[in-house]
């Protein structure tokens, strides 16, 4: 709980994060009560549901998690009158790298998000919640815990909570430690006590058929908190945060090759890539200029320095015209970055200086997504292995000619093709990183290597030679060949025409 | 084995219009794409979807491209100059085992981007697999080497080494498991889970070194263990029975039943030449949707029994049993028979006999005027699943047939006592050994006329005084009717060993000794005279049975024949 940054920077927004870093500030109920703390919960309570769902949907509020989908969309798939239960799901598993916002949420002001998940759950009817937290946060899981007690205490949970009849309960479950955990249908798979095999999309839609086969609202930390300003603030009020279609203010957690890296709440859209960088992270290190920036954590396709982006912006007649702006002058906001070919994603922004290899940079993130893949479906089990060992051999300097190509093509046969968005996450660095960065990726791949060959018994694998069939070397060594042959002697003898 | 995958569609309630490759088509609400591919005769490749299990969409083989009708600012849909409906191609391939049709979906087989996504798919499967056909099991009918020749690269791009992984798991006592070949499809997992209900395997490990198992502390030991092995697609789950025995394309396919209880599970019997190697379970919605136990499937080796009684035996005057020709032994069985008066006389029969062995037996009954005549009954442990309580593949046929009365079985006691008391002289024994029924050695060596018809010697053809040997259920034709009163069809495809000969010419050849010719040249005949007294069996043929069988009495037991998910969705709903 080392926070990074004591002082908000001025050109920050706080309102999620208001009470982080905040001196004097307790993550108790105390604390929490004094500062006007439950009283949206109580505004909420006197509205209808609908009314609620209303506001979110009028707020324009996007989800924090990494989609950028509308919330109150998302919510007005939930039949209220549904004959089955109605369950609402807190996403805090945090594990897209880069990302770093929801875990000091949890730490230092557990009853916001609380407050935010019973207005929520009042929202959609649903009577009972999970907070489903990354294995990895063992000290959040006790925070939440002891919070909860509280506000049950309080009766801001439980059975008729503030004499409004309405009922509510809140579980917290922690994870056992992997990122697929995160991703929506996958954490049901595991809140369910299975293994997070992420689910079809069709059928299994979590607001249709969700956790228990019963309606379900999955929503991040952040999204979640911002429900209690939006009751706050009205739908409307709110909405005039940010931008059209962006609203609100948005957690950024900046990491890499700048001075102050950290994280900062800003209105979105208000800044872009270069003041976040030089404005709130005090620029890149001493005598380092930006080579490129992964603006929504590590499954967001990289965007290169120097290079030109195409945006549409209101030209002062009002219609959208044409632009064409620099890295650096890309506003964050979820519509210009996926404009501009990437995304807002988790909010993760990594920022690399011209130290950085990009094949070393591709191949660290490559390592994660091998290791993370579920292994569920064919294309995200093999390709994210196969683009591992291809991006670990090109940084051992084993690279073969095809390798950039071959990279590319694995890449294309996940992306699309896949049961979850993982698929998407671990193929747009392979695809974004050799789009850019072609040059690198050519310079690391110059070795002369073909496919493995049956007919000389041995190929080269990894820059080792490695014998292709195990009765390969039965029929080897019934030839004459001494039992324990080393592979490379094999391929000796075979040319010697010994066997 | 694969079973051909048809679903029993829900009643067509509806009729959907369905473009697949530019052609349109008529379905009925509910039916699943892959399988409406399948009717258009466009065969989508599969590996992990079957149509008797939940559908993951893990393996993507089954990607396809897939449009919805365009709406026209009325939101009613878009027609084109054909009138059809204009269709709004996805952007995205979808699979194809997960979802149903619907009204106006376009479906494209074949197109380039449903190409490159299989295209892709296979390689994605072979770069990690061993690549050991010449020495598994399952080449021949291994759905990647199938598919690796319609949808494979020519070479390989994979210069990297490929995941190790356990091979020659023992899984169970009938299974071994080669998890390199795993293709992690998950057929296995979810047939235990959801038809064995034994949630006992699983993956451990992720990604590319996910790893099949069974629970840790686990075998996997269920009654149902090797039907993973017919639906696991590749050679990663053997049968330790079959595993190594024969190559697969060298077995002859012959279409019959499991006689080892009254389910009578629908089989597919391999073998080559005089030797039975396995039996499959065969699709039959009305009996075993899919699937059979592994007592039934592997209690058919007792055929190759050393033991086998391969030819005639008659007691002689030094009490032993010598082998004899046929005719000598009818007329000499014939011969003792007619010594004693029908009430003297006592016929114990089996009702693992066929129909047309008891149709004979009943009139070997009545041309030696005896009436005391009984069949064994057979019970074990009931499972939920298929295995039934009667362990006797034809009660239902027994007591179609009036053979033994009421309940079957209940005469054995009255049999017994007469032979022990000395009231009955001469006994038929069919199939049985009446040593279980409380009758030792001594008593039986007494019989003056014991006439034993068997396939195995027992304490009863080792102290009969003629013994004719039979043939084993793949060795001959005929029907039984199953306890849900489904009458069902044996056929031939193995011989009997040596002189042993098929059951009902022995029983003809007996009673044709008895009481001289009686017109019944062929099984045909048999069935025919049969039908003709049997009401229940009128105007059925033996080739009017067919290969899935026909009710012919209503259920004497109300078991369940195991559901898809779809079918008891589709049974869930009112209607
Ligand atoms: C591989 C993967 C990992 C994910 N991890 C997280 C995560 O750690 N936290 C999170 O809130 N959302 C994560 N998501 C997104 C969730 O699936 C889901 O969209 C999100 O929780 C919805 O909340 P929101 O609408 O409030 O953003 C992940 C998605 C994928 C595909
Ligand atoms: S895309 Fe990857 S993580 Fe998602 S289900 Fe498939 S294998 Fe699992
Ligand atoms: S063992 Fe066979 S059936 Fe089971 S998951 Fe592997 S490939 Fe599929
Ligand atoms: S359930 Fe009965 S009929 Fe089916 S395989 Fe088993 S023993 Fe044979």
């Amino acid at each position: 709980m080392v926070s990074l940054l004591k002082q908000p920077h001025p050109r920050e927004t706080r309102m999620i994060f208001k009470n982080v870093d905040r001196p004097g500030w307790k993550p108790d109920i105390d604390s929490y009560l004094g500062d006007g703390g439950y009283e949206q919960l109580k505004k909420a309570l006197t509205m209808t549901q609908v009314g609620v769902v209303d506001e979110v949907k009028a707020s324009g509020l996007r989800g924090r998690g990494g989609a950028g989908f509308p919330c109150g969309v998302k919510w007005g798939f939930i039949k209220q009158d549904s004959p089955k239960p109605i369950y609402l799901i807190c996403n805090a598993d945090e594990s897209e790298p880069g990302t770093f916002k929801d875990r000091y949420i949890i730490h230092q002001d557990p009853h916001q998000l609380i407050e935010g998940m019973v207005i929520s759950c009042y929202a959609v009817n649903a009577k009972l919640a999970y907070i489903y937290i990354r294995g990895e946060f063992p000290e959040g899981a006790k925070i939440l815990e002891r919070a909860l007690a509280e506000a049950r205490e309080k009766n801001f949970l439980g059975k008729n909570i503030q004499g409004s009849g309405f009922d509510c309960e809140i579980y917290v479950h922690r994870g056992a430690g992997a990122y697929i955990c995160g991703e929506e249908t996958g954490l049901i798979e595991s809140l369910e006590g299975k293994r997070p095999y992420p689910r079809i999309k069709p059928p299994y839609f979590p607001a249709v058929l969700g956790l228990y086969q019963c309606p379900t609202i999955v929503n991040n930390v952040e999204t979640l908190c911002h429900v209690k300003h939006i009751i706050r603030l009205g739908g409307a009020e709110y909405a005039k945060i940010g931008k059209p279609n962006n609203t609100g203010t948005r957690i950024l957690c900046v990491s890499g090759d700048v001075q102050k890296p950290g994280y900062f709440e800003v209105e979105l859209g208000s800044l872009n890539m270069g003041e976040v960088i030089n404005d709130l992270c005090g620029g890149m290190k001493p005598g380092r200029t930006l080579k490129a920036i992964i603006p929504g954590g590590s499954s967001a396709k990289v965007l290169r320095a120097g290079e030109k982006y195409k945006i549409k912006e209101k030209g002062p007649d009002g219609a959208m015209v044409d632009k064409e702006i620099t890295l650096e002058e890309i506003p964050m906001d979820f519509d210009t970055l996926a404009a501009v070919g990437s995304m807002a994603g988790s909010g993760g922004v990594i920022v690399m200086d011209d130290s950085r290899n990009m094949v070393e940079t591709l191949a660290n993130i490559n390592e994660f997504y091998a290791h993370e893949s579920c292994g569920q479906c064919t294309p995200c089990r093999e390709g994210s292995l196969w683009m591992q060992k291809i991006t670990r051999r090109m940084v051992s300097g084993e690279g073969a000619t095809q390798d950039p190509k071959v990279l590319k093509s694995v890449a294309d046969n996940i992306a699309g093709k896949t049961i979850c968005a993982f698929g998407e996450a671990c193929a747009w660095p392979t695809q974004s990183f050799l789009a850019k960065f072609p040059d690198e990726f050519a310079a690391k791949a110059q070795k002369n290597v073909t496919p493995r060959e049956v007919s000389d018994g041995v190929a080269l694998q990894g820059g080792r030679p490695v014998l292709v069939h195990d009765h390969e070397v039965a029929a080897a060594s019934e030839g004459g060949v001494p039992e324990k042959i080393a592979p490379w002697e094999l391929s000796n003898a075979s040319k010697a025409g010994e066997i | 084995m694969s079973n051909p995958s048809t679903t029993t569609a829900p009643p067509p309630v509806q009729l959907l219009n369905v473009q697949v490759d530019g052609v349109w088509h008529q379905f009925p609400k509910g039916t699943r794409v892959i399988e409406a591919c399948t009717q258009a005769g466009k065969y989508v490749p599969r590996y992990c979807y079957h149509p008797k299990l939940s559908s993951p969409g893990n393996c993507r083989m089954c990607l396809i491209e897939m449009g919805m009708p365009k709406m026209g600012a009325d939101r009613k849909p878009e027609t084109g100059a054909d009138g059809k409906p204009v269709i709004n191609w996805i952007p995205r391939p979808q699979i194809s085992c997960a979802q149903d049709v619907a009204e106006g979906m376009g479906i494209r087989t074949d197109s380039p981007m449903a190409q490159e996504c299989r295209k892709g798919v296979m390689e994605f499967l072979l770069i990690n697999h061993p690549l050991d056909c010449p020495v598994c099991d399952q080449a021949g009918e291994c759905r990647l080497q199938e598919f690796s020749v319609e949808y494979g690269n020519d070479s390989s791009r994979f210069l990297e080494e490929k995941v190790h992984k356990p091979k020659h798991v023992d899984l169970g006592p009938r299974i071994v498991l080669d998890d390199e070949r795993c293709i992690l499809c998950s057929r296995c997992v979810r047939f235990t889970k959801e038809i064995a209900k034994d949630d006992a395997l699983g993956f451990v490990d992720r990604g590319s070194y996910s790893t099949l198992t069974a629970h840790p502390g686990r075998r996997f030991d269920n009654n149902y263990t090797l039907n993973t092995v017919d639906i696991c697609p590749v050679g990663a789950l053997t049968s330790k029975d079959f595993r190594f025995k024969m190559r697969v394309w060298f077995l002859k396919e012959t279409r019959s039943i499991c006689t080892s209880c009254g389910t009578g599970c629908n089989t597919v019997i391999g073998s080559r030449e005089e030797t039975m190697y396995r039996q499959t379970p065969r699709e039959n919605n009305d009996v075993n949707s899919a699937w059979m136990c592994d007592y039934g499937r592997l209690n058919f080796h007792y055929l190759h029994d050393e033991r086998r009684l391969t030819a005639p035996l008659l007691r002689q005057a030094d009490h032993t049993l010598q082998p004899v020709e046929w005719r000598k032994a009818f007329a000499t069985a014939a011969q003792q028979l007619r010594e004693f008066k029908g009430e003297e006389i006592a016929v114990v029969a089996s009702a693992r006999m066929t129909n047309e062995e008891l149709y004979m037996t009943r009139r070997l009954a009545d041309a030696l005027k005896c009436s005391l005549v009984d069949v064994v009954p057979r019970t074990g442990e009931a499972d939920d699943i298929l295995l039934s309580a009667d362990r006797n593949p034809n009660t239902s046929g027994a007591q179609l047939l009036g053979i033994g009365g009421d309940k079957l079985g209940s005469r054995l006691a009255e049999i017994v006592e007469g032979v022990r008391t000395g009231k009955i002289h001469a006994v038929v024994c069919l199939g049985e050994d009446l040593s279980e029924q409380g009758l030792d050695a001594k008593v039986l060596e007494e019989l003056p006329c014991l006439v034993a018809m068997s396939i195995l010697p027992n304490a009863t053809t080792r102290a009969a005084t003629v013994v004719l040997p039979g043939s084993g259920f793949a060795e001959k034709r005929g029907s039984m009717i199953n306890v849900k009163g489904r009458l069902q069809r044996l056929n031939h495809a193995i011989p009997s060993p040596g002189d042993a000969r098929d059951d009902w010419e022995i029983l003809r050849d007996l009673i044709q000794a008895l009481t001289g010719s009686n017109g019944l040249y062929m099984i045909e005949d048999v069935f025919k005279a049969m039908s003709n007294d049997v009401s229940a069996l009128q105007g059925l043929s033996l080739s009017k049975i067919g290969d899935l069988g026909v009710q012919v009495v209503t259920e004497a037991e109300s078991r369940e024949v195991p559901k898809t998910p779809l079918e008891t969705a589709t049974a869930a709903q009112p209607t």
